[in-house]
């Protein structure tokens, strides 16, 4: 794996702390005119998603993390792991439930996620930043109820809950904001 | 057959990296300040000098790095100190200068590898009354605001750390581990400093403050107090929590500043840094007799970042690095 010195430091980057792969969140450049230089970065730990601060003389040099994020399209769940393939190359992945952590709730079979990879193995997964799921559950609303800003939980079929308008139904489908969790509108069909 | 090689080429330039990162109103504003710094000194009675900006010498300084021309292998000067100084020793007096400096590897927001520094000697002044004139040309720039001044030590002290004249090394790591998280391997007790003083001390600091009596082993070229050789006649400016100013009450003896300038090539031998050649034309120059004076590097770009409310230099340069 390539290593980078810190002047090659950019948010985005993905480099390895003390043998955990963590992706860089801030870099600041401080140097006291006549003093040592320093890049003080904030880090995400990629595997708990804890976010640190650390800091380095400025030209040190850190080895970098073989991590890839690749769109892949969800196959299926069977419980323990999160089945995955990769589109152009029909590679399949295994996802432990640990690793798609919350993102779990949004995921329909054949959407397709971004799939982080450490070291060729599954470390997180996110959905699509809009899916559409079905309503599974919703108490009974107000038929023709289209404009008061009342609002219901509605349990989709995936088993998220997520607040909607009391004119939903059950059964019928919706288009939901993942990164916020939130109803955005019904989906023509 | 040009129009279809010229349109190919065109093609490439596919981001907006040749636009300037001003704004054509800042590059005017710039150009007005610019203009009233010029007057400033001008009623002051103190002359605009010009000198190399490549020459043959360039710094021993331990975390300064110059940038080098290939063909001649002469330096691109990381400030016009030396220049002036030889300058003052052959009875230039009073000299200001609006130089274009050059430091490998400083890029961030209130750094970039080319930049303007604005330089001046008053001969035969204190400390004190050029602190005043760095007070009265930021006035000028900024508008009038209180401006406080505190001892190094007294400003650790006041935030809470402790006092680097007497503390031990041990506890500088302790303060500044607490303070940034875990530290790079290698940091001597100024690395320490360094990082306590940007971590710490500047984010606490009155909104403009002079630091003064920096520890002796960060004088530079200043000289140290004549009561408390364990600090130096050296301030520094900060406006905002932005360096603005480093000046010193200059050295002029020249066996001292040779011993200074061979320590700082043993710093950086130590460092396993390129170890640069001693100027022995300032050497020879304060031989010769500097004139006991003053002076003051103050960076030009972050002043008038200031003055723009802007949020980094780029914003107030023609084209920053990255445009370059």
């Amino acid at each position: 794996m390539a290593s980078y010195s810190t002047n090659q430091f950019k948010s985005g980057l993905k480099i390895m702390l003390d043998g955990d792969p963590f992706s860089i969140v801030e870099n600041e450049f401080v140097k006291p005119g006549k003093g040592q230089a320093f890049n003080r970065v904030k880090v995400r730990n990629l595997k708990t998603g804890k976010v640190i601060d650390r800091t380095f003389k400025s030209g040190e040099t850190v080895e970098g993390a073989d991590v890839m994020e690749t769109e892949m399209q969800f196959l299926y769940s069977d419980g323990e792991f999160f089945h995955f393939m990769n589109q152009d190359t029909y590679e399949q992945h295994a996802a432990p439930a640990a690793a798609v952590g919350d993102s779990a709730k949004w995921l329909k079979e054949q959407d397709l996620c971004s799939v982080t990879l450490y070291n060729g193995q599954p470390l997180s997964v996110e959905p699509p930043p809009h899916v559409v799921l079905q309503v599974a559950q919703t108490d009974p609303g107000l038929k023709g109820d289209t404009s008061s800003g009342g609002n219901k939980p509605a349990t989709l079929e995936t088993g998220a809950v997520v607040q909607v308008p009391l004119f939903i139904q059950e059964g019928e489908m919706l288009r939901i904001d993942t990164r916020s969790g939130e109803y955005v509108s019904r989906a023509r069909d | 057959m040009i129009r279809a090689l010229v349109s190919t080429f065109l093609e490439h330039v596919t981001d907006s990296s040749w636009m300037p990162s001003a704004s054509v109103e800042v590059l005017r504003r710039r150009a007005a300040q610019l203009a009233a710094i010029r007057q400033f000194f001008a009623t002051r009675d103190v002359v605009e000098v010009e000198t190399p900006t490549l020459a043959a010498a360039g710094v021993t300084a331990p975390h300064i790095d110059g940038l080098r021309e290939v063909s001649t292998g002469y330096w691109l000067q990381t400030s016009p100190e030396y220049a002036m100084k030889r300058l003052l020793a052959a009875g230039m007096g009073d000299c200001y200068q609006l130089a274009r400096a050059f430091r490998a590897g400083e890029q961030g927001r209130y750094h970039n590898p080319e930049f303007t520094l604005l330089e001046w000697y008053r001969v035969g002044w204190s400390g004190t009354a050029l602190m005043a004139e760095v007070q009265a040309l930021v006035d000028e720039v900024l508008g009038q605001a209180p401006v406080h001044a505190m001892a190094y030590s007294e400003a650790f002290v006041a935030a809470g750390l402790p006092d680097p004249l007497i503390a031990s090394d041990d506890e500088l790591e302790q303060a500044a581990c607490a303070a940034v998280g875990q530290l790079p391997d290698g940091l001597n007790c100024d690395g320490h400093l360094d990082l306590l003083l940007d971590a710490v001390v500047i984010p606490s600091l009155p909104s403009r403050c002079f630091l003064t009596h920096y520890p002796a082993a960060q004088a530079a070229l200043a000289q140290l107090d004549e009561g408390d050789a364990r600090v130096a006649h050296r301030f520094e400016f900060f406006c905002d929590g932005v360096e603005l100013a480093n000046g010193f009450v200059e050295l002029t003896d020249a066996i001292v500043q040779r011993q200074r300038f061979v320590e700082d090539q043993i710093q950086r031998q130590a460092a396993g840094l390129k170890v640069v050649a001693i100027d022995e034309r300032l050497l020879a120059a304060l031989q010769a007799g500097l004139p006991a004076c003053a002076g003051v590097a103050l960076g030009v770009d972050r002043l008038l970042m200031l003055a723009e409310g802007a949020h980094s230099i780029a914003q107030v340069m023609a084209f920053d690095w990255g445009r370059a």
